[in-house]
């Protein structure tokens, strides 16, 4: 009898649960809490443990002790500094002047640079600095041997293993994203602006200094502001440039604390607590500057026409410099990708060297096993953590703006914690996460899943709240009045109208996942090897050749990936 | 076929306590009509809509709809949106732009509980895109249409379902003037052969004296006056309700007796006028006299044997094709008046402005909005 009531009790109980309203929000609370929370938990215990994975937890500093009072603290904390300040400040100078040129001067052909500027967002920033090692290093680099035979000198007169290389090579890598943000804050400003101002009579370069610039300064500081943050969370250039050099930053303490023998878990746990909070203090800032900067908010959601200045003879100085960065910056690296992939060793271009050339690397890769299951590690994870990823934050995006739910902000709250998780610092957090808790996954690649897909939930965010926030409720309450339970109504009319948003993010997503590497750095071992990673070690044992070959694959694959999804979104998706 | 009983919705924001949007209101639409919720933007008629829609649930009250309580506060009865038998138009059409006409149109009939055939959704379909003459429209995209089309697309999304009430939320304030117009006796027509009883929502006078059978007049969450249009445009009860319908003189005052049938005398800003008085209004009371400007007769000589006569002077007169746009300076305040333009009223013009008193109206003076009870302090 009584078993039958409880049942009784326990099923009018279960269906409140089951109501999807409630269910949803709940269970994605509880995945992103999983996801961003737990594994930074598990890094501050860490650093406050005497040993990795202890049967009891032992209290201890000395950890932090061995971070950061050390012999090394001071110059790991100014390299630190130097490389960040610099290659904020040279990426900005260079995205400006680019952006600019393309935007608002009447520059010739400068149509046509718009894409080529972004082109270097498909080389993945290992190969960047691969890539200007070849053209730089002292000893073999392209572009030294040049200039030396040309002009007689008898050194180098670059060394790419140096803190300036390290902040050049860092630069030219971040301009696109820079370029991207400054172009649409040029594109939003209201012409009528900046011709009030000529009305007032201020000349053109008046006008430029004291309405345009002014007017930019918001952005500019936001932007220099996260080009910095990155930078400090970068290890691509610190780990292929800076190690060799012997410069180190923070990322590559990190890193070297878990590379020792034996590993000192503690101490890395330390130094990424301390980065950790550094980059939140960047993240924290830049949410309030760029709030603060909706006082000079100069976009209105109006499609302007923007103004042209006339630089007279000076455009054809703007035209070279655009030429200049176009053949030396974009073009450049590529080339010598491909050149050196087909040579059997590294070799300056000569008659000599280009009777060697042959498909021998691509030839050795094609029965070399690592290859191929580091292709197939990269290929699945970018799929799966695009999908995962999208359909996660999707769903969250629809609880966050759409469901009216208390306590939805909690959620996009969570979802934007891991943008201040700098991936090295995901990495040692997974680490101590998964050698305490009981699922046996560290060492495959579903430990890299779950890293991936929690670092680029901010951006899936980004990519689905964009969408979501287009979807006029009215659309869904349609559906409601048209007699369309919740479900019914999140897949016929929510989804299919988030897909163009969906795609985009997939896209994005997919792309850097690809080409994930200081996340994966700490947690792809063995098997569970990614192409970024297998580059990188090859790259250490000097097979620098075979390494372009890889190189040059793996934006090819890149590429396929990327014009198939669009095709077959293209075909499936909706028309506007 | 829709009751509501002290319905109560507040919205509470993050900073202010809570607002109650809609403040205990009842009201009843019997079968066939079309009832019309009419006031400015935030006076708790879309609220109301919604309500009855199921898209807000209510924090007190009843609502019944043909027949089944679908809210009660009392018995915590809710029954969603999905379950209830309406059909709905939204203020943005709500069209689904990844769905073509006939797909939209058959949206409600795909999801509903009865499962129908193929050819028993295309034949609804058919039948409620020709009712919005929408029949050669079939395979388009929806985002392919005009903004009328759309409009009618929603209207036929709405009513293939076969609804037991129509709920429109400002369905013409999209449409452009000339389009408008005719929509709203495409509306009208539409409603009147297929009698579904039909809730409306509008802030646009033209629109609801127009079209309904019954007009509830909201403000701030409360329904001031329930009538028909006649009745509300010819006697409103309150100075809110003969400000927002149409437009209207105020001359304020204060009521100096009561002379029987419903007239008073009353003292204003420019002369004793005879008009009607509201039932509850006493000798003395701050008063405003409304009157409508095509009910105001201008003369240029004084005419003998009328009341209500005074002299102004022609401030500005404005052709407007119709009828002659004209104020009339009286030293106090301005009257706007509608005259014929055979009437060739020239500016500066002196002339008798004569104020019929069936057409005058007293109402209690709500709001001291500049002039309204200086006079009657004195």
């Amino acid at each position: 009898m009584s078993t039958i009531a409880l049942t009784r009790t326990m099923r009018e109980a279960v269906p409140r649960l089951r109501d999807p309203a409630l269910l949803v929000p709940l269970v994605g609370a509880a995945v992103l809490a999983y996801l961003a929370v737990m594994p930074l938990f598990m890094l501050f215990l860490g650093s406050f443990q005497a040993e990795v994975a202890p049967r009891e937890f032992v209290f201890t500093l000395k950890n932090y002790q061995a971070a950061y009072a050390s012999e090394y603290t001071y110059s790991t904390f100014v390299n630190s500094l130097i490389f960040a300040a610099g290659s904020s400040a040279l990426t900005l100078i260079l995205a400006a002047i680019l952006a600019w040129l393309v935007e608002r001067t009447n520059t010739p052909m400068r149509v046509i640079f718009v894409p080529i500027a972004v082109i270097p967002l498909i080389l993945p920033g290992v190969l960047e600095s691969i890539a200007w090692i070849f053209l730089l290093s002292p000893k073999f680099g392209y572009v030294n041997v040049a200039l030396m035979y040309l002009f007689g000198w008898d050194s180098p007169p670059f060394n790419v293993f140096s803190l300036p290389g390290m902040i050049w090579v860092h630069s030219v890598g971040q301009v696109p994203l820079a370029f991207l943000m400054m172009v649409a804050a040029f594109k939003s400003m209201d012409p009528a602006l900046e011709e009030s101002a000529m009305m007032s009579g201020a000349n053109t370069w008046q006008t430029l200094r004291r309405v345009t610039l002014r007017l930019l300064m918001p952005t500019t500081a936001s932007v220099l502001l996260i080009l910095f943050v990155r930078t400090l969370e970068s290890f691509e250039t610190p780990a292929l440039i800076g190690i060799p050099a012997r410069i180190y930053v923070y990322t590559s303490e990190i890193y070297l604390a878990f590379n020792e023998y034996p590993p000192d878990y503690g101490r890395g746990a330390a130094l990424a607590v301390g980065l950790l909070l550094l980059s939140a203090l960047g993240v924290w800032l830049y949410t309030r500057s760029t709030r603060e900067g909706k006082r000079f908010q100069t976009v209105t959601g109006k499609a302007f026409r923007p103004r042209q200045f006339d630089l007279g003879p000076w455009r054809w100085v703007g035209f070279a410099f655009l030429v200049i960065y176009f053949v030396g910056v974009v073009l450049l690296p590529f080339l010598v990708m491909v050149w050196a992939s087909f040579l059997p060793f590294f070799a300056t271009p000569s008659w000599d060297a280009l009777q060697k050339l042959s498909l021998d690397n691509y030839r050795y890769l094609w029965s070399f096993r690592p290859f191929w299951d580091a292709m197939w590690n990269s290929i699945i994870l970018a799929f799966l953590t695009a999908t995962v990823g999208m359909v996660l934050t999707s769903i969250i995006a629809w609880i966050v703006y759409k469901s009216r739910l208390p306590g939805s902000w909690m959620l996009d709250f969570l979802a934007f914690v891991p943008i201040t998780i700098p991936g090295i610092v995901l990495g040692m957090a997974l680490i101590l996460f998964y050698v305490a808790f009981p699922l046996p996954i560290y060492g495959t690649i579903w430990v890299l899943l779950i890293a991936y897909v929690t670092r680029y939930i901010p951006y899936g965010m980004r990519a689905s709240s964009g969408s979501i926030l287009q979807i006029h409720s009215e659309l869904e309450e349609a559906a409601a009045a048209s007699g369309a339970s919740w479900w019914e109504t999140f897949k016929r009319v929510t989804l299919p109208l988030l897909r163009p948003g969906f795609v985009a993010g997939w896209i994005y997503i997919c792309i850097v996942s690809f080409r994930e590497f200081s996340t994966s750095v700490l947690l792809a071992t063995g098997e569970s090897r990614v192409l970024s990673i297998l580059l990188f070690n090859m790259f250490e044992q000097g097979q620098v050749t075979i390494v372009a070959a890889i190189g040059i694959l793996m934006i090819l694959t890149l590429l396929l990936i990327v014009t198939v999804f669009y095709k077959v979104s293209g075909r499936v998706g909706i028309q506007t | 076929m829709i009751q509501i009983r002290g319905l109560v919705k507040t919205f509470s924001d993050r900073r202010s306590s809570a607002v109650r949007a809609v403040d205990s209101i009842s009201f009843d639409v019997e079968e066939g009509r079309f009832y019309t919720l009419l006031g400015p933007s935030g006076c708790g008629k879309t609220t109301t809509l919604r309500c009855i829609a199921g898209l807000e649930k209510p924090d007190a009250g009843e609502i019944e709809v043909a027949g089944q309580k679908v809210f009660s506060s009392l018995t915590g009865a809710f029954v969603p949106a999905y379950r209830r038998p309406i059909g709905m138009v939204f203020q943005s059409y709500a069209i689904w732009p990844h769905l073509t006409v006939f797909e939209n149109v058959a949206f409600p009939l795909r999801v509903g509980k009865q499962k129908l055939s193929n050819e028993q959704i295309r034949q609804k379909v058919r039948s409620a895109l020709e009712q919005v003459e929408l029949g050669q429209l079939e395979e388009r995209m929806a985002t392919q249409l005009s903004g009328g089309q759309q409009q009618r697309l929603a209207l036929a999304r709405a009513l293939v379902r076969e609804p037991k009430v129509l709920l429109l939320d400002e369905p013409l304030s999209n449409l452009d003037a000339k389009l408008r117009e005719r929509m709203r006796v495409e509306l009208r027509e539409l409603q009147r052969r297929l009698r579904i009883t039909t809730l409306y929502v509008t802030h646009d006078q033209i629109e609801a004296l127009s079209m309904s059978n019954v007009i509830a007049v909201m403000s701030a969450g409360v329904i001031v006056q329930e009538g028909a249009p006649r009745d509300i445009y010819l006697h409103p009860k309150t100075q809110f309700v003969a400000q927002f319908i149409g437009s209207t003189n105020q001359l304020f005052g204060k009521l100096e007796k009561l002379q029987g049938e419903g007239l008073g005398l009353v003292r204003t800003e420019v002369g004793e006028i005879s008009c009607g008085v509201m039932n509850e209004l006493g000798p003395g009371a701050a008063v405003v006299v409304v009157i409508r400007p095509e009910s105001v007769v201008v003369h240029r000589t004084r005419p003998a044997d009328r009341r209500n006569l005074i002299e102004g002077k022609v401030a500005t007169a404005m052709f407007l094709g119709e009828y002659l746009d004209c104020t009339i300076d009286l030293g106090k305040a301005v009257l706007q008046t509608h005259q014929p333009h055979a009437l060739d009223l020239r500016r500066g013009e002196t002339v008798w402005v004569e104020l019929p008193p069936s057409d005058c109206l007293a109402l209690h003076a709500e709001r001291a909005d500049g002039s309204a009870p200086r006079l009657a302090d004195e």
